[in-house]
């Protein structure tokens, strides 16, 4: 990062990132909670930060709002170094996992609080209230306490309050973490149109890639302190870049092995869990013989009871297991490496022949797209 | 519980244990209603000793003092457990809080009597070299009630502030407000019920307190506990049956009010929690 990002030109604002984090390190102690993380987020992204539990998400969260202090590393917002501003003095505003809403004030008056605090008339308090209870449609509910609202009520009004003071970048920690998965769901395009209506910046964090995935424009994926992958929710799941981030997003089969062909468009790459060395459509920075995983995707790998005569990407074993979901089936094929291999086949694949059943012989394929190579 | 469920055994023991702890309040509260002067004959209903009372200056002037202490020692021991209820609750790990946690707490698990000494031998030195207390009274009396009501209020108010949601105070700082506001217009407000309890907790300490009181008070400070000891030292009296009946009254009526508001802050919370 250049020095001088710090005070850009009006000019040049608006191509520059809006919120960067500069190799940020938070220590607890001896333990580092997050290490060295670097983040650009444009001007109006949606993006999510997508991790296990004890990951440093909400460590990070907590510094970016100020109620953490990172051990070293620069948080820039709009051009100004805010790495050291009070959490008071910083135009970034946060919703609480636990929504945090003031029990004894009122649904108006908690909205009201923050506005208060910047010493706005009071006109002008009353009638951003009441277009904040409009967007969140809990007009009705203005004179309610927080313990007299539903779940999913509580979690719009602290979303209207942390949106009131117009904040610059507005935080989410596990939005919908306390809503049941049926509530959880209607309300993710919800807060995605009342974010885009608004037009803020925001970053959430959650460990339900679900969420991420429906909300988020751009994820980056945490382990153990670390920003592992950035990218969008297709990228991540079509290219991921490591192990972590392949087996984390999605379901996959993973298969341990090494290079044994290295091309600028293909490698080839032996496995002991595969009858013969598969080959991949894409080239990778990497030297023959190196270790490497392959990963593919259930929804990729073909079933058939005939051999596949092209290509060499296929294996015989028989059904060991079918979950049958509808739309579609997931096939358990136990290949005589011993190697279970997952198949999600759509139902519209059995039309011209009866689906296999229990313990029939059948071969499993894919193309040499539809597998990626990780190198780490 | 059903009380059906309960064995005879349960129900004997129980009986038994009520027994012993409401039956002498009960034929001291027989007692003060009878005629006669001698406490072990039984002679009629009679409120005489009521009026007697009510007409026995001494006790009128320790009950003003006793109450006026009361409210003076507790208003203080409030303000400052809360704020040591604060630093302990809030301030981080800072060194020598183990010290300072335990210091506070000590004059709750030291006998009342070492209390009691130790401090008139620091008024007496205090004395001796700045000539200030001049004389023991109301102000070495407070002072050590305030010391004694202020362990149980730290204790409370503590436990109360370590049980509140920080990410409350959090939210409230997110949004622009200032820390020493934050704890006015959020803190204490979700807090007042204990304040208000452990207000009632330290002005019960105080009242009823003899052993420090006695080693702090002077010549002109008898409060009533102290009266009610002296008089009873030269035999029972039924004056202080019908005193001592009042104040059982007072107290239940306390107890209960303080009970209904805690339980009524505990639904609160819980409504609050089950709406979450
Ligand atoms: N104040 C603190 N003092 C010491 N350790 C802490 C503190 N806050 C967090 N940690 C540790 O930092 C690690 C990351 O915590 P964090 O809350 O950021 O996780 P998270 O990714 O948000 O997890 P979750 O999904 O469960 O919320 C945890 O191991 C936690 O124990
Ligand atoms: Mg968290």
């Amino acid at each position: 990062m250049v020095e001088s990002s710090v005070h850009p030109a009006a000019g040049t604002a608006a191509s520059k990132p809006y919120l960067q984090i500069v190799d940020v390190v938070k220590k607890f102690g001896d333990n580092t909670v997050v290490n060295h993380i670097n983040l650009s987020i444009s001007k109006n992204d949606i993006f999510a930060l997508l991790g296990s539990s004890g990951c440093g998400k909400s460590t990070l969260l907590r510094m970016l709002a100020g109620m953490e202090t990172p051990t070293s590393g620069r948080i820039i917002l709009d051009g100004e170094d805010i790495t050291h501003l009070a959490p008071y003095e910083r135009p970034i505003n946060m919703m609480f996992q636990s929504y945090a809403l003031f029990p004894h004030m009122t649904v108006a008056q908690n909205i009201a609080l923050g506005l208060k605090q910047d010493g706005l008339p009071r006109k002008e308090i009353d009638e951003r209230v009441e277009r904040m209870l409009d967007l969140v449609q809990m007009k009705k509910y203005a004179h309610r306490k927080p313990f007299q609202l539903s779940g999913g009520q509580q979690q719009r009004v602290a979303l209207a309050r942390s949106l009131a003071k117009r904040p610059k970048l507005l935080l989410l920690d596990e939005p919908l973490g306390a809503l049941d998965k049926k509530l959880r769901q209607q309300t993710q395009l919800e807060l995605v149109n009342l974010i885009d209506q608004v037009g803020v910046t925001c970053i959430m964090v959650t460990h339900d890639q679900e969420e991420a995935m429906t909300m988020a424009c751009r994820i980056g994926i945490m382990s153990e302190g670390q920003l592992l992958q950035i990218a969008s929710p297709g990228e991540l799941y079509e290219r991921p870049n490591c192990r972590f981030t392949a087996e984390f997003i999605g379901e996959t089969n993973m298969f341990g092995g090494h290079v044994v062909e290295d091309e600028p468009d293909y490698v080839r790459v032996q496995t002991t869990e595969l009858p013969r060395p598969v080959r991949v459509g894409h080239g990778i920075t990497g030297t023959l013989g190196m270790p490497v995983w392959l990963s593919v995707r259930p929804e990729r790998v073909g079933v058939s009871r005939q051999q596949p005569t092209a290509g060499g990407n296929w294996a015989n074993g028989t059904v060991h297991d079918i979950a049958y979901l509808g739309g579609f089936s997931i096939f358990h094929v136990r290949l005589d490496t011993g190697k279970v291999v997952k198949a999600s086949v759509p139902a519209t694949r059995w039309r011209e022949e009866a689906a296999p059943t229990w313990n029939e012989p059948v071969f499993v394929s894919w193309a040499d797209t539809d597998a990626v190579v990780l190198t780490q | 519980m059903n009380g059906k469920n309960i064995s005879w055994f349960g129900r004997v023991s129980l009986g038994l244990g009520f027994a012993f702890l409401y039956v002498p309040i009960l034929i001291l509260i027989v007692y003060s209603f009878n005629a006669s002067k001698l406490v072990t004959v039984l002679a009629g209903f009679s409120t005489q000793w009521y009026s007697v009372l009510f007409n026995d200056d001494a006790v009128i002037s320790s009950f003003g003092l006793s109450l006026k202490i009361a409210l003076l020692s507790s208003t203080m021991s409030v303000v400052l457990g809360t704020i040591a209820g604060l630093v302990l609750a809030r301030f981080g790990p800072f060194r020598g809080k183990g010290l300072f946690a335990g210091m506070i707490s000590a004059p709750m698990v030291m006998p009342e009597v070492i209390v009691g000494l130790s401090m008139l031998l620091l008024f007496v030195e205090l004395q001796q070299w700045f000539g200030f207390p001049a004389e023991r009274g109301v102000l070495t009396i407070w002072v050590g009630h305030v010391t004694l009501c202020m362990a149980y209020v730290t204790v409370v108010i503590r436990s109360r502030l370590v049980e509140m949601d920080r990410s409350i105070e959090e939210a409230a700082m997110d949004l622009g407000v200032r820390p020493l506001k934050i704890f006015f217009l959020i803190t204490l407000p979700i807090i007042a019920p204990a304040i208000a309890s452990s207000f009632l907790l330290a002005f019960t300490l105080s009242i009823d307190d003899l052993v420090i009181t006695a080693f702090l008070s002077g010549p002109g400070s008898t409060t009533l506990p102290q009266l009610i000891f002296s008089r009873v030292r030269l035999g029972l009296n039924p004056e202080i049956n019908a005193l001592a009946t009042i104040t059982v009254l007072v107290v239940a009526t306390l107890v209960v009010g303080a009970n209904r508001v805690m339980v009524k802050a505990e639904q609160r919370r819980t409504r609050l929690a089950v709406a979450t």
